[in-house]
């Protein structure tokens, strides 16, 4: 039977680990993901995950190993968090090009310089263009349920893909919360065992990795991406299972008191929970605003967004990340690129905030509204606008 | 004594393995003394085996898509983590053999890579697998430079070659530092096998390759791989420049079994190793003083060698 208990989230993460019964994890510390991989490898030394761990000497052969033990077939865990998550970067793109389902929590953390531990998204939003299937979750809860679902939607057959479930460094993978841990039985139910259908077996040999002449480049690019965009079909069966089982249910998007809103804001990660307690604020003023926020990244859920902000106006997107020298934050440019040739759609208008762990608070989010109320009517002169930044 | 090398008696001429790990067919160049080299070694290792390859020569011209030369299982991920991916392998394999996932039978887990993948960028990566003492075999295919993208110097390159890195002008006299001796890092990690080879003592090579793979834990094999390519020699020159090489004690071939040192074949009265240099476009540049300083620094170095083995000349 499932049970609540009062939990660090971290420690949550690596119990899903554990009870998805990973056969390797290989990992490098670094702050703040530090607490999953302790753990892990507390869990394998007593004996309670019967895994290899493999404590390599950097990310970059974190990442690499990682490689080699899914190559070989065994169910392969990892996580990572800024320079950890930057340094690993080449391999980032062969592991989905070989379609090799690894399953990495990053602690989402900002990357230096300077340096910072602190939270935010510009270590995962550099990686933009890697063909991993990427949530975002808001709670303990759902770290623990998203790896779950992670290890269940990266191996099956049609999919196939590696798969990251981003959690907020500190603001969520440091602090308690009661989490409905299930029992064994009950994940076994969800999350059959790994069978690959290639590995590396002398007794049936195969090339991984071969060299991609222009006549191939193209078509091999293209297959990734198609099973990128293809596994959103099984992402979302995947969680509607899990909701049948246990009574969680997620979706690629989630609205919150959307009904009627002329504003609504956008959000992916822990800082939703601190927007939603802000729109109740704005909401018992008579403010027409709500709330939508990303669970699924990447592939990016263009038709569940479109739908949920439908008869909004006005958009105000909160980016966790700068992308220096553009026109708008990460989250902003993929909304705006999905959004431009739809026939009556809403201003855009972005918003950088909670840069290198900037609290972003109640108020922060009542600022960025209100502004957007006043964008729409007398467009800004900037493309964006960084919030909470201290002027001298 | 290492057990497992108790019922190993040594391959023989008339009795070689008749297993072909790589087709022929692949994309070497003519007379590439390197893909010679892995070719002997994998037949030794044989058929029950996972290779594990850095980017080079040796992976492009075994792997265009939809081509492979490979009988073996084979991975290639990137240059510099070879042995970051066949901890992987290794690891994995043994966890699945523990949880019953996959039959319980040994599989020799080969990584193989040039020198540059070996002593510059993958450096690392080898120590980190190397101490951590997975059950593997790292093979080093040393032919002195990076060849894959045109012939620039890598640490491994020796004293005074050219290469399109390090070449001879008015000011140079062509790569001015001193061949890293990746074997002796290789000891330090305190692994149980460590030896050079060279295809043109093919029995020795094979022997050597057998007895890496035998072992329990890392071992490492530094082969010397001649690139007519890229050392701009005849291409039927590999054998006779390997052989030079090791005459000249340019490239002494040795084994160090559990930190003892042991000559496998000792030079007692070395050729000059003007010998050995003349025959390659990439030292034709040199002057005598170059040359004479290169003979002081391999004289040094076997000296070296010597009394780790404890003996004399
Ligand atoms: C990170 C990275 N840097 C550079 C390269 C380009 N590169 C590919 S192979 C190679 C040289 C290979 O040299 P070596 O390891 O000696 O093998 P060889 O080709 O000589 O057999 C280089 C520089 C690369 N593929 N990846
Ligand atoms: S360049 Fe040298 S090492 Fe590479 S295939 Fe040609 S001969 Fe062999
Ligand atoms: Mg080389």
């Amino acid at each position: 039977m499932a049970k609540r208990i009062g939990m660090e989230v971290s420690i949550a993460a690596s119990e899903a680990v554990k009870l998805a019964d990973v056969d390797l994890i290989a990992a490098y510390p670094i702050t703040p993901q530090t607490h999953i991989v302790e753990h892990l490898a507390e869990v394998v030394a007593d004996g309670e995950l019967d895994a290899a761990f493999v404590p390599v000497e950097s990310e970059h052969s974190a990442m690499s190993c990682c490689i080699g033990s899914s190559a070989a077939g065994a169910r392969t865990f990892t996580a990572s968090s800024s320079q950890g998550l930057a340094l690993m970067h080449e391999m980032l793109f062969i592991a989905p090009a070989m379609r090799l389902p690894i399953v990495m929590v990053v602690a989402n953390r900002a990357l230096s310089g300077p340096i910072s531990i602190w939270n935010d998204h510009s270590d995962i939003m550099a990686e933009q263009d890697i063909a991993w299937i990427q949530t975002f979750a808001e709670n303990g809860q759902e770290v623990f349920d998203l790896v779950l679902h992670a290890f269940r939607v990266a191996e099956d057959s049609k999919v196939l893909l590696p798969m990251i479930v981003n959690m907020d460094g500190f603001t969520l993978s440091h602090v308690i919360e009661p989490i409905e841990i299930l029992d064994k039985a009950e994940v076994d139910k969800y999350l059959p065992p790994y069978k690959p259908k290639v590995r590396l077996d002398p007794r049936k040999p195969v090339s991984m990795g071969l060299v991609g002449v222009p006549e191939i480049y193209t078509e091999a690019k293209k297959a990734t991406n198609e099973a990128l965009i293809n596994s959103k079909k099984v992402v979302v069966k995947a969680w509607k299972e899990f909701g049948d089982l246990f009574g969680r249910y997620y979706n690629p998007v989630e609205s919150y008191k959307t009904e009627g809103a002329e504003v609504i804001l956008i959000t992916m990660g822990s800082i939703s929970e601190t927007a939603m307690t802000a729109i109740d604020k704005m909401r018992e003023k008579g403010l027409p605003v709500g709330l939508v926020r990303f669970r699924l990244w990447k592939p990016f859920p263009a038709t569940e967004f479109k739908k949920a902000i439908a008869g909004a106006q006005t958009l105000a997107v909160v980016d966790r990340a700068l992308s220096p020298g553009g026109a708008c934050g990460p989250v902003a440019e993929e909304i705006k690129a999905a959004l431009y040739a739809e026939r009556g759609r809403p201003k855009v208008f972005n918003f950088i905030a909670g840069l290198g762990g900037r609290d972003v608070t109640v108020e922060n989010f009542e600022e960025i509204v209100s502004r957007a109320f006043t964008y729409a009517k007398k467009r800004p002169k900037q493309l964006y606008e960084m919030i909470g930044v201290r002027e001298i | 004594m290492i057990k497992e090398f108790e019922n190993f008696k040594g391959f023989s001429a008339k009795k070689l393995p008749l297993a072909e790990p790589i087709a022929s067919g692949h994309r070497a160049c003519q007379g590439c003394g390197e893909v010679l080299a892995l070719r002997l070694a994998m037949k030794a290792i044989g058929m029950n085996s996972i290779v594990v390859s850095a980017t080079g020569c040796m992976e492009i011209i075994t792997s265009t898509f939809p081509h492979t030369a490979w009988n073996v299982p084979w991975i290639h991920v990137a240059f510099e983590n070879a042995a970051a991916v066949a901890s992987g392998v290794e690891a994995a394999l043994k966890v699945l053999m523990r949880k019953g996932k996959i039959p319980q039978k040994h599989i020799d887990v080969v990584a193989i890579g040039g020198d540059g993948a070996t002593a510059d960028i993958g450096l690392q990566a080898l120590s980190g697998a190397m101490e951590r003492g997975h059950d593997f075999v790292y093979i080093c295919l040393d032919n002195e430079a990076y060849m894959n993208t045109g012939v620039q110097r890598s640490s491994s390159t020796p004293y005074g070659a050219m290469t399109t890195t390090s070449p001879p002008g008015k000011k140079s006299f062509g790569q001015a530092t001193k061949k890293k001796n990746v074997p002796a890092i290789a000891v330090a990690h305190n692994i149980p096998y460590v030896a050079t080879a060279s295809p043109a003592y093919f029995l020795d090579l094979m022997n050597k390759a057998k007895k890496a793979a035998l072992v329990k834990g890392p071992a490492y094999l530094h082969i010397y791989s001649s690139c007519p390519t890229g050392w701009r020699h005849g291409g039927d020159l590999a054998i006779e420049i390997s052989k030079l090489a090791v005459e000249t004690n340019v490239f002494p071939l040795y084994e160090v079994i559990e930190g003892n040192y042991i000559i496998n074949r000792k030079i007692t009265k070395p050729k000059p190793v003007a010998e050995y240099l003349k025959k390659q476009g990439r030292f034709r540049h040199l002057t005598d003083d170059i040359i004479a300083e290169i003979q002081r620094q391999v004289d040094e170095e076997y000296d070296k060698l010597l009394k780790l083995a404890g003996e004399t000349a």
